[in-house]
């Protein structure tokens, strides 16, 4: 199979074999098709998108297609290992409520999003006083889908509120590649943030 | 002759027979003492005898799903559009097999039937029966044909009930199960239509208490009734709309101010309900509406869907579609939620269409693709 993207690659690092997953927002299935063929995963995806139904049914992965911002009421609590959401969180409504009801569906769970501290994208704000657009914010702020956009402090300030522990956190450039020196300031120097996360006890 | 027909046809069908001697016992009690079931088969069942796909009807249909009967024609089988080389269920790789269900009135053993017992038609003696009582008969004709296991159920409405239920009684037989535009039971709306088309064909008086065949007539005017009440549940507000609107029929767009026709919904469904009389058994209709009215796998797991579902062994593809209000998207979750509380293999698509519940007969784009895909993936698994 062709290489998976390196955030998925990081994600599949940290799901257990042979562990239950359920993925939100999934587009095409890549993330789950991988996990099922090379870690043994069972699970499920949810996807809005008709084309990215079909793809999933391809991929052969099991697609329920649902708009995220109904809630995930059909899942019952403690149902899945991990709880996986990549890039959609600042796409959704309620991403409070929604964080919520990962940890209730799931033992774990795992997001992925735009780092809205990222210094370039401050400098764009600061400098230009212009909506920023990067790599990883390729749209124009009219029509962005990405309606909630937050820092990883502003994340991690959530986390605390909500009673979450995190228990994992990655920062990535636009390309999702792992670059050493985004570790020491990962606010500003982290395009896309990766966290794994639990109910604090 | 054959080049008459559209390449992605399966063209000139024959309809086979086969007539079963011993009894089939019913969910009533009763039993069918002798039948006879009507099917076609499209497409060459492989060596492995792996690759059949079973399609079952809806309330109206029968077994001539596909292809044509002669080469003049006028209208393929019911669902052309999903049927055929090429398309969703693929004659060059499946095997497929379409059937008349017991009591319906297209030359599978129904109330127009002889009761061997007495000699005479069977007319409102022929015993209700249920989804699960169709599936014991066709499991019946799988053995005859050697299909021990199907690659695939297939149907819509009604036709889906019948493959869901396949997937409760006889796990091991069912590979994939295709539910298109269904529910898990019927609403006290959805049976309350039925009771008011069952009760237009009951107090029509050419009914006879179910023996108008020995009258030599038919409840023409009941049955119709039926079918136009049944045909504003299969389209949408948007749909009738779209294709009616306020149309005035006839006379330059004057009012009669009579009870004549006055616009073309009404033409329409008038002429719905008639072409329905010459084609459609009354005592059949009664019987199909039943049928859909019985239908509750979970009303003996305590009505936990999920129990009843508890041992199937296959993998679902649920489809609705957004317009639907006979059996709306939200019926189909019910069968979703209850498969994913069980970690059943199941994908779920909701498509956007306007036409209501019609749709599932129809040649949607993103429909079909839904299907295309599935089924792909269906004949690699099976080696078709």
């Amino acid at each position: 199979m062709s290489e998976l993207r390196a955030d998925l690659a990081i994600i599949s690092e940290w799901i257990e074999p042979g562990s239950r997953v359920l993925d939100l927002g999934c587009g095409d299935g890549a993330l789950l098709k991988y996990l099922q063929e090379e870690r043994g995963v069972s699970g499920y995806g949810l996807e809005i998108d008709p084309a990215n139904v079909v793809a999933c049914i391809r991929n052969g992965v099991d697609v329920i297609q649902t708009d995220l911002d109904a809630g995930l009421n059909d899942f019952d609590p403690d149902s899945f290992d991990y709880v996986v959401m990549t890039h959609t969180l600042q796409a959704v409504s309620y991403p409070h409520r929604l964080i919520s009801e990962m940890l209730r569906i799931g033992r774990q769970g795992i997001v992925t999003f735009p780092n809205f501290g990222y210094w370039r994208v401050r400098l764009q704000l600061a400098l230009k006083g212009r909506m920023p657009m990067s790599g990883a914010l390729p749209h124009k702020w009219y029509d962005t889908p990405n309606i909630r956009l937050c820092t990883l402090r502003d994340f991690e300030a959530l986390c605390r509120q909500q009673g979450i522990r995190i228990l994992e956190r990655r920062v990535l450039d636009h390309a999702h590649h792992e670059q050493a020196f985004s570790r020491l300031l990962p606010n500003l120097l982290g395009e896309i943030a990766m966290y794994r996360f639990e109910r604090a006890a | 002759m054959s080049n008459t027909f559209p390449a992605d046809s399966v063209g000139l069908v024959v309809p086979k027979t086969h007539h079963f001697h011993e009894p089939l016992p019913l969910d009533s009690g009763r039993e069918l003492p002798e039948y006879q079931l009507v099917y076609e088969t499209y497409g060459e069942l492989n060596q492995d005898r792996s690759n059949a796909i079973l399609v079952c009807h809806a309330l109206s249909g029968d077994h001539h799903a596909a292809g044509y009967h002669s080469p003049t024609d006028r209208k393929p089988g019911w669902w052309e559009s999903c049927i055929g080389p090429g398309k969703p269920i693929d004659t060059n790789r499946f095997f497929v097999v379409s059937l008349n269900n017991i009591g319906g009135c297209s030359g599978s053993t129904g109330p127009a039937s002889i009761n061997p017992r007495t000699g005479e038609r069977y007319g409102p003696d022929f015993p209700i029966v249920t989804v699960a009582d169709w599936v014991r008969s066709q499991a019946r004709l799988a053995d005859v044909l050697g299909i021990d296991c199907w690659a695939a159920v297939v149907g819509g409405s009604l036709g889906a009930m019948q493959c869901l239920q396949w997937a409760i009684d006889y796990p091991d037989r069912v590979r994939h199960a295709l539910l298109i535009a269904t529910a898990p039971k019927l609403s006290a709306q959805n049976i309350a239509f039925n009771e008011v088309a069952r009760q237009a064909i009951l107090s029509d008086p050419d009914f006879h208490d179910g023996r108008y065949l020995e009258h030599g007539t038919v409840p023409r005017r009941g049955l119709a009734l039926a079918r136009m009440l049944g045909h504003i549940t299969y389209l949408s507000d948007d749909a009738m709309r779209a294709k009616f609107g306020r149309e005035p029929r006839g006379t330059a767009g004057k009012l009669s101010f009579s009870f004549d026709i006055d616009f073309e919904v009404e033409s329409y469904l008038r002429y719905q309900g008639q072409s329905f009389v010459e084609r459609f058994d009354a005592n059949t209709y009664l019987l199909m509406t039943k049928a859909l009215d019985y239908f509750d796998p979970a009303a003996k797991h305590n009505h936990d869907l999920s129990a009843a579902l508890a041992h199937v062994q296959a993998s679902f593809l649920v489809v609705s579609f957004t317009s639907d209000w006979r059996f709306a998207p939200s019926r189909s979750r019910e069968i979703v939620r209850a498969l994913l509380d069980g970690d059943k293999d199941v994908t779920y698509a909701e498509i956007d269409a306007p036409h209501g519940h019609d749709a599932f007969l129809l040649p949607i784009p993103a429909y079909l693709d839904v299907l295309q895909a599935y089924l792909e993936q269906v004949a690699e698994e099976v080696g078709a």
